[in-house]
């Protein structure tokens, strides 16, 4: 029963990073292209993880799981505003006419 | 069908699944257009790889994977912040060239 929950969870999680990849690749612009990444890329990761944790159970692996998912949950947001602010400085700088894209 | 053998089968399809989608990054990284559409392909590409870690974990019966993810996900933000003020810084050095010189008519690629 165990294993079919880790299954499952594996799936969704892998299905989620696909689905993260996709939406870069097809998605039309910068900022939705970040939406795809930032949400669904790091759900998936995350899904892996509590996977992972699932499978094998001891504390170690548990403890050590959390802090991944802490760390991505606070990550991935300060990384999407870098780029996106770097993205609407340079929306800004080719508004005015400085330079050329 | 076994419980085990569900999750043997999973653990091949999910890694299949992770593939593809590393695959489908690298277009996007390949394509471009601008800077920091391939910083988000490179952050895609580190968040891909950290699951497949997990994965691989649990196809290998070897938590010491988790370690790796741990890692990757250190490495893969201090990446993704170094490249997005670089973006910045470059395209600040950009203007100000633009401003003084005639001709700094400079892609962004």
């Amino acid at each position: 029963m165990s294993d079919v929950l880790v299954g499952l969870f594996l799936i969704a999680g892998a299905a989620f990073v696909l689905i993260a990849a996709i939406g870069i690749v097809r998605l039309p612009d910068l900022l939705t292209r970040m939406h795809a990444s930032t949400k669904a890329g790091t759900l998936g990761a995350l899904l892996v993880l509590v996977g992972l944790a699932l499978f094998e159970g001891s504390g170690e692996v548990v403890s050590k799981v959390v802090a991944t998912i802490l760390f991505l949950l606070l990550t991935a947001p300060i990384a999407a505003h870098m780029i996106g602010r770097a993205h609407a400085r340079l929306m800004k700088t080719l508004k005015d006419g400085k330079v050329k894209d | 069908m076994t419980s085990a053998g569900f999750l043997a089968g999973a653990v091949q399809v999910s890694l299949l699944l992770i593939l593809l989608g590393l695959a489908v990054a690298v277009i996007r990284l390949a394509k471009g257009p601008s800077l920091a559409d391939r910083v988000v392909a490179l952050d895609m590409m580190t968040v891909t790889i950290i699951s497949f870690c997990g994965v691989y974990a649990v196809f290998m019966e070897e938590p010491s994977f988790l370690d790796v993810a741990i890692v990757l996900a250190l490495v893969g933000f201090l990446a993704t912040v170094a490249l997005a003020r670089y973006a910045e810084k470059r395209l600040e050095r950009e203007g100000e060239d633009h401003d003084t010189a005639k001709d700094a008519e400079t892609t962004h690629e």
